[in-house]
């Protein structure tokens, strides 16, 4: 009997295993930009997201190009069209706070896509829905269904333009930094309750960009 | 005497336990596959996933290794005969792991193995079949979308997508029809529980119980038999069949070979095995992109292998454990048996929800090539 119970146990950790998110498929290099405006008020986040090999093979399986294996941002302008309207329904996988407030985000602007070396980058710009001035401006870039895993670049993975002076910008991988949010671990019950409406459930795990303007 | 009375009180904790154990097996599974197979069909915000750690992060941590050193792999195997039986290793060693995490149909075979008092063998049956077949429909729809007909992703994500509308429409039809059987033959196992009560035939049925409880329940039947309406009693003795082997000694060798019984197999085998798994595909077409699509075939077929073994084993677990409720359950009295039925039922829901879960996810968005 004994032995049928540390079966059984045996049995509820496979399963627990079992309730893994899906591993993601879809890898993204992230270089941000936070875009100012001349008056010194945040205008939105430019990304430019660079996809991993497969999924760059996957996406252009079958496009015409002029050239064999090469894509111009023409021949992909299609496809880019395909991506960013698809992005909507993910809410751009992106999240911006000024001084800890919820902005909204608009539909995205000047986007397109390169192939350079037989990776896709996708380039778009998210306006902020209204200009902002603020001390803290935040962005958190993720996927909370773990299809697509985000990570920033190694080299300068943001970038100011155009903020004033004083500006500092910084990225934190996930679990980096963050005062609201415990790096690992603790999952149970304080994750579960900090899952209310305001808060942000991907946080966890979310590449962060920071932007501090004293 | 009080000895004997403990050894049975302890042999309910346990028929209980393992009871619970099964119902939860089912739920989870089915949660775990309908909410997170395919995140960009998937609400947002109640998948939360919880944060990588333990084994759950550690299986997802070396899926996401394996599924990277892929890409890798195929490059040098372009070049490198060698790579190629190392591609191999890593396609195995991913479509174990692979399968541990969400989707590959585990929900679906084992609440179908349990609703159907399948034997593990089954199981194990059932789950290679299904992954050959889910691995050899990867293959084609790249073979024959891709390089046949040189179509795009976006093209093949729509074959895809139907081809999943269809999976899941005949998943939840399979649990519909096993709610419709299992149902019945719960409520039909209530009434045969309160009905020998009120003719006062209570302590013989209970006593009989453990030593042949099925021919008990049979002659007890052909007894009502002429009491009751005739179109009710056929619907009985029909399933009477099943029944027997359900509450005393598991499924007989005849259930396995009876007649229908593969067909019935098929059809699951069929709903799990339509779906192809996306990392398949992008295997695929990277593989065809460098110029060798037979590696990516071969390690289609090889991950598809790795996640039978995975399925397989789930499977056997959720089996061996509600074979031993089973057990216990033919020991006890008739509601141990009810229990039983109850958890068939349960297990047909769950076949149905997810697959309706499953469906509407679908319906609702129809994201093409997402990012």
């Amino acid at each position: 009997m004994i032995r049928l119970l540390s079966f059984a146990a045996a049995a509820l950790a496979l399963l627990a295993a079992g309730q893994a998110q899906a591993h993601p498929h879809v890898w993204v290099t992230i270089k941000s930009e936070v875009v100012y405006g001349a008056d010194g008020a945040a205008t939105g986040l430019r990304h430019a997201w660079t996809f991993d090999d497969m999924f760059s093979t996957f996406a252009t399986q079958g496009l015409a190009s002029k050239e064999k294996g090469k894509f111009t941002r023409e021949e992909l302008a299609p496809l880019a069209e395909v991506n960013v309207s698809s992005l909507k329904d993910f809410d751009y996988f992106t999240v911006a706070r000024a001084n800890g407030k919820k902005a909204d985000l608009k539909a995205p602007v000047d986007y397109y896509l390169e192939f350079t070396d037989g990776l896709l980058t996708l380039h778009f710009t998210l306006p902020l829905a209204a200009p902002v001035k603020a001390q803290s401006l935040d962005f958190e870039v993720a996927d909370p269904t773990y299809f697509v895993d985000f990570s920033f670049a190694e080299k300068e993975p943001v970038r100011l333009t155009g903020a004033p002076q004083a500006c500092k910008i910084a990225a934190l991988r996930p679990g980096e930094g963050g005062s609201q949010a415990k790096p690992q671990g603790q999952a149970g019950e304080a994750f579960f309750n900090n899952l209310g409406a305001s808060s942000n459930y991907g946080s966890q795990f979310a590449n962060k960009i920071q932007v501090r303007c004293p | 005497m009080p000895v004997k009375t403990l050894a049975g009180g302890r042999k309910a904790t346990y028929l209980f336990l393992l009871l619970a154990l099964a119902a939860g097996v089912l739920v989870v599974l089915g949660l775990a596959d309908a909410f997170a197979q395919n995140p960009f069909g998937a609400p947002r915000a109640p998948t939360a996933p919880p944060p990588p750690d333990g084994v759950a992060g550690w299986i997802m941590q070396k899926q996401a290794e394996f599924y990277r050193m892929l890409n890798g792999t195929i490059r040098s195997a372009k070049t490198d005969g060698s790579a190629v039986w190392l591609l191999m290793g890593i396609s195995f060693a991913y479509g174990i792991f692979h399968a541990a995490g969400p989707g590959h149909g585990k929900a679906v075979i084992s609440s179908y193995l349990v609703a159907n008092e399948e034997t593990w063998k089954r199981g194990v049956t059932l789950s290679f079949l299904s992954a050959m077949l889910q691995a050899l429909v990867a293959v084609l729809v790249v073979g024959i979308a891709a390089a046949l007909l040189g179509a795009t992703a976006g093209t093949m994500t729509r074959a895809v997508w139907w081809i999943e509308i269809v999976s899941y429409a005949l998943i939840a039809a399979i649990g519909a029809r096993l709610l419709w059987v299992k149902g019945r033959g719960f409520l039909r196992e209530w009434a045969a529980l309160r009905a020998p009560k009120s003719v006062g035939a209570a302590a013989t049925h209970a006593h009989e119980h453990h030593h042949g409880h099925h021919h008990h329940h049979h002659d007890h039947h052909g007894h009502d038999h002429a009491h009751h309406d005739h179109g009710h009693d056929h619907a009985h003795d029909h399933h009477d069949h099943d029944d027997h082997s359900g509450h005393s000694h598991g499924p007989t060798p005849d259930q396995l070979a009876g007649p229908g019984g593969w067909k019935r197999g098929l059809t699951a085998i069929v709903a799990v095995g339509l779906r192809p798994c996306s990392g398949a595909i992008l295997v695929l077409v990277f593989a065809l992109a460098q110029g060798i699509f037979w590696a990516g075939i071969a390690a289609t077929f090889v991950m598809g292998l790795g996640t039978a073994i995975t399925v397989a084993a789930i499977a056997t677990l959720t089996v061996t454990a509600t074979g031993l409720a089973a057990r216990l359950a033919a020991t006890r009295t008739g509601y141990g048996a009810l229990a039983l039925r109850g958890i068939e039922v349960a297990a047909s829901i769950v076949v149905l929800l997810f697959g309706v879960a499953l469906l509407a996810g679908y319906m609702a968005s129809e994201r093409l090539i997402g990012v």
